[in-house]
């Protein structure tokens, strides 16, 4: 069994994640056996497919990474540095501003630039999720892609120290 | 010697990115700040406030987190004010820089192309501004690596 891990951060719906997963774990499922658990927020769309709950608390959330095979989540540097931390596999998809999702679209950068750096995996069209989802838990592609350390770089680090003496 | 340090960030990515820059606080005096109640967990040894969330989009939010944060200075008279973001970090350091604390502001990592609204803003005011991406560096702003290594 494969558990996935669906997170939209903490403070806005994204009911364009969570619907698109809910319906490609109703297809995976005939082939995989998955454990899907969403938080969702206040995303107006109610899951049938996965378990989910609207909001968590940082333990629980931190034990859902930490169960997950597979992180589905926005293109939020909280979820993403989380999961680079814990060595998991992730795949975001950026909020965009003209489905009000957010903001401003600086995830569509941060997307571009992570992608390159091949930190995660990103998709920039929800078509594009049941296949990534099949190939990273399948093995066909590589899962996990990068990981990092708890803390800033020692560049970061010294620096800062030096401004605060 | 060992400084008075406010360090300040809202929650989500900007709370993490705080942490991961936490080991440069050593033998100072810190007070962690933030938006959300059970994050004084995850700073155990040391001294949490609390304050009242607020997005550049919600005026009477802001006001109210504005109010909070100028409180919270006033009563704590830090000598270093650090954040990571977003609009209660750049209260934080406007409010410093009237009250003369030196003040750091952290642009976020996720700002991969261009500084964020808050940093710009931040860099009026703040003493020092860093950017995560060495692309940005111009004028004021300066790169020395970054939070995910």
């Amino acid at each position: 069994m494969k558990r996935i891990f669906v997170t939209i951060g903490t403070q806005v719906p994204f009911d364009r994640l969570i619907s698109a997963m809910d319906e490609i774990v109703g297809q995976l499922n005939e082939s995989l056996t998955l454990h899907v658990f969403a938080q969702t927020v206040s995303s107006k769309y109610k899951p049938k497919n996965m378990e989910w709950t609207s909001f968590m608390s940082p333990s629980e959330f931190n034990r859902h990474l930490n169960e997950a095979d597979l992180i589905v989540a926005h293109a939020g540097m909280g979820t993403i540095i989380s999961a680079l931390t814990l060595d998991k596999p992730i795949i975001v998809l950026p909020r965009l501003l003209i489905h009000n999702e957010i903001r401003s679209d600086h995830q569509i950068s941060t997307c571009r630039t992570f992608d390159k750096l091949k930190y995660v995996h990103v998709i920039y069209n929800e078509s594009e999720l049941k296949t990534k989802v099949e190939d990273i838990l399948t093995e066909k592609i590589e899962g996990s892609l990068h990981k990092i350390t708890n803390f800033a770089s020692a560049e970061l680090i010294l620096s800062i120290k030096n401004e605060l003496q | 010697m060992s400084k008075k340090i406010i360090a300040i960030a809202s929650a989500g990515g900007h709370w993490i990115q705080l942490l991961r820059i936490a080991p440069a606080f050593e033998n100072n005096e810190v007070v962690f700040v933030s938006t959300e109640p059970s994050f004084a967990s995850s700073v155990k040894n040391f001294d949490y406030y609390l304050i009242p969330d607020a997005s550049r989009w919600d005026k009477i939010g802001l006001l109210k987190s504005f109010y909070s944060v100028f409180k919270m200075i006033l009563k704590l008279k830090p000598e270093i004010i650090i954040t990571t973001g977003a609009a209660p970090g750049l209260m934080a350091i406007i409010v410093g820089r009237i009250i003369g604390c030196k003040t750091i502001w952290i642009d976020s990592i996720a700002n991969v192309d261009k500084i964020s609204m808050s940093g710009k803003i931040a860099l009026r005011f703040a003493n020092i501004v860093y950017t995560q991406w060495p692309e940005l560096v111009k004028g004021k702003i300066v790169y020395h690596g970054n939070v995910i290594s």
